[in-house]
């Protein structure tokens, strides 16, 4: 890794992104929903397109010139998403659909197989629903027990209770790499020794790390790690699962059907090589070229720099955010233990009515439970709202933001 | 422009700020209660009736902005009416009482008492509360 990075031109990024310049109400948008779905630069969505007008044949077996092409683009978005991650081998790089799909797909192989009654899966208070309701499913089904790692009033993991719960019995250890609400950047690498000295496989879900920050997979010495291409300037429907070769290969299918066999007969069939293995029927071809064009864009920019970005970002926006009255901020305050995801709740309103005073500005934020109920019960409320950065967004529009909040509590008289 | 909505929202927030037929009603008449499950919004509604009119209402509960006051503003205007024309009311009447535009997602707030009334009204007549029926007849648009 290099130690020093470029710095972010934010004006220049911006004219990539066609839809930033669209207004709201007359107001220019500004879009702070980035945790959610980040948007997409032309050099993406220009790939797509010349996907369908010069590229397009489905991939595998097509003995012919634009096929094999096709498969050629398919494949090489394998080989650049592994880099991209630091996985050893292109084959350990799965496409799905999402992490939800990636992270439903080792429950229904590996869990399925390896799991029996006494078992327990170690997770976290903060997971995503992706990231608990699989294996709450697996857990009816297994008779399997489900434990969690509590957070502290800060919201950063109690690794404590990591070391406690994490037993000869845990089979595997499934944690969030960033919070998707508190934006806190979890020990993931330290927990990983923790489940490993213990026998247990870890999952690490990076929907939340991958678009924001470095991320290397054999560093953090996960055996499968999980995330969206639609959050890292990707199209929708395209989704990664990394896994250890040796565990893969050991693993059942997932989906049955085409590509995904090596031979068939009305017998049985004998099941294809990795990463074919877990992946039936057409491929997203175009979804693997806009996530290649993806990683190609935010590799131009630099994964350090970005992550550079975004803490000066949040650490601006908390600073300017702790000084208006009766705001709760959720997540530590140290910028190094989060990233760009910053939930907030103003006096007593209704968080959507935050989100419809902000919509009503061209501030887009969410506002909800997040997917993510179990912490909103951790932290005593029904909601919150959520501004989450990216590489577009400055400094401006975080005063903008301000101003608006500042604006809403006056009217509201909170 | 924001200025204007504020504008537009002045009665609305009032109604927020100091919601009127906040309360409830010992042995009332028509009582029901709902939750908006995405927003955590909580309608509780109690109404009073006498000779088939409505004599007093009340309703609790908690959540936005819009939940809250369209309550307290379809409380206030079905004191005084007849229980037939309380049921005639539909989306557009609230939509006329709160005097702003919302989008779909938010309508599922200001339609909620709407609905816990309709509900009420429901049970006091003995009958059986069809959502599909009532959302055909009132919400949908025309």
């Amino acid at each position: 890794m290099t130690s020093v990075s470029k710095i972010i031109n934010v004006d220049q990024i911006r004219e990539d992104f066609p839809i930033l310049k669209r207004k709201f109400y007359g107001k220019q948008l500004i879009y702070f929903d980035n945790a959610a779905t980040s948007q997409k630069p032309k050099q993406v969505i220009e790939a797509i397109k010349r996907y369908y007008e010069e590229q397009n044949a489905n991939i595998h077996r097509g003995i012919y010139a634009l096929s094999e092409e096709a498969t050629q683009l398919y494949e090489n978005s394998k080989r650049k998403v592994a880099k991209f991650i630091n996985a050893q081998r292109w084959e350990e790089i799965i496409y799905t659909r999402n992490t939800t799909e990636s992270i439903n797909l080792i429950a229904y192989t590996w869990g399925r197989k390896n799991l029996k009654k006494g078992d327990n899966i170690v997770l976290t208070v903060m997971e995503h629903h992706s990231n608990l309701v699989p294996w709450q499913l697996l857990s009816q089904e297994k008779k399997i027990k489900l434990r969690f790692i509590n957070i502290d009033d800060e919201g950063l993991l109690r690794l404590d209770q990591a070391e406690k719960l994490i037993d000869e019995n845990t089979k595997l250890v499934s944690v969030t790499h960033v919070s998707n609400v508190l934006g806190t950047i979890n020990p993931v690498k330290e927990i990983g020794k923790i489940a490993h000295k213990k026998g247990a496989l870890f999952l690490v879900d990076g929907a939340q790390s991958t678009p924001h920050m470095p991320v290397d997979v054999r560093n953090i010495d996960a055996d499968f790690f999980a995330f969206s291409g639609h959050k890292m300037l990707g199209p929708m429907g395209i989704g990664v699962l990394y896994g250890k070769r040796e565990i893969l290969e050991k693993m059942s299918p997932f989906l049955g059907g085409g590509d995904m066999i090596k031979q068939c007969s009305l017998a049985g069939c004998s099941w294809n090589d990795l990463p074919w293995k877990f992946e039936a029927g057409t491929s997203n071809v175009e979804g693997a070229i806009g996530l290649s064009a993806a990683i190609d864009y935010l590799n131009s920019l630099g994964m350090e720099s970005i992550r550079e970005h975004e803490e000066q970002l949040t650490k601006y926006a908390l600073e300017q955010m702790s000084d208006i009255k009766d705001i709760k901020i959720y997540g530590p305050k140290d910028t190094k233990l989060r990233g760009g995801v910053i939930s907030f709740n103003l006096g007593n309103i209704h968080p959507h009515d935050l989100a419809s005073f902000l919509d009503a500005e061209g501030i887009a934020i969410r506002a909800g439970h997040h997917c993510a109920e179990p912490l909103m019960i951790r932290l005593g409320v029904t909601a919150t709202a959520r501004a989450s950065f990216y590489i577009y967004n400055k400094k401006d529009e975080i005063d903008v933001f301000i101003k608006v909040l500042n604006k809403i509590r006056e009217v509201l008289k909170v | 422009m924001s200025d204007e909505l504020y504008a537009q929202m002045e009665i609305i927030l009032d109604y927020y700020r100091n919601p009127k037929n906040v309360g409830i009603i010992e042995n009332p008449d028509i009582h029901a209660e709902d939750t908006n499950i995405p927003c955590g919004d909580h309608i509780e509604i109690f109404v009073k009736l006498k000779d088939n009119k409505v004599i007093d209402a009340k309703f609790r509960g908690q959540g936005c902005i819009i939940s809250q006051a369209s309550a307290s503003m379809l409380l206030e205007k079905i004191i005084g009416m007849n229980l037939d024309d309380v049921k005639k009311l539909t989306k557009k009447d609230i939509l006329n009482m709160l005097g702003i535009n919302l989008s779909p997602t938010r309508m599922k707030c200001a339609l909620l008492s709407l609905k816990v009334l309709n509900e009420g009204i429901a049970k006091y007549e003995g009958k059986e509360f069809n959502i599909e029926e009532y959302l055909k007849e009132k919400v949908e648009e025309e």
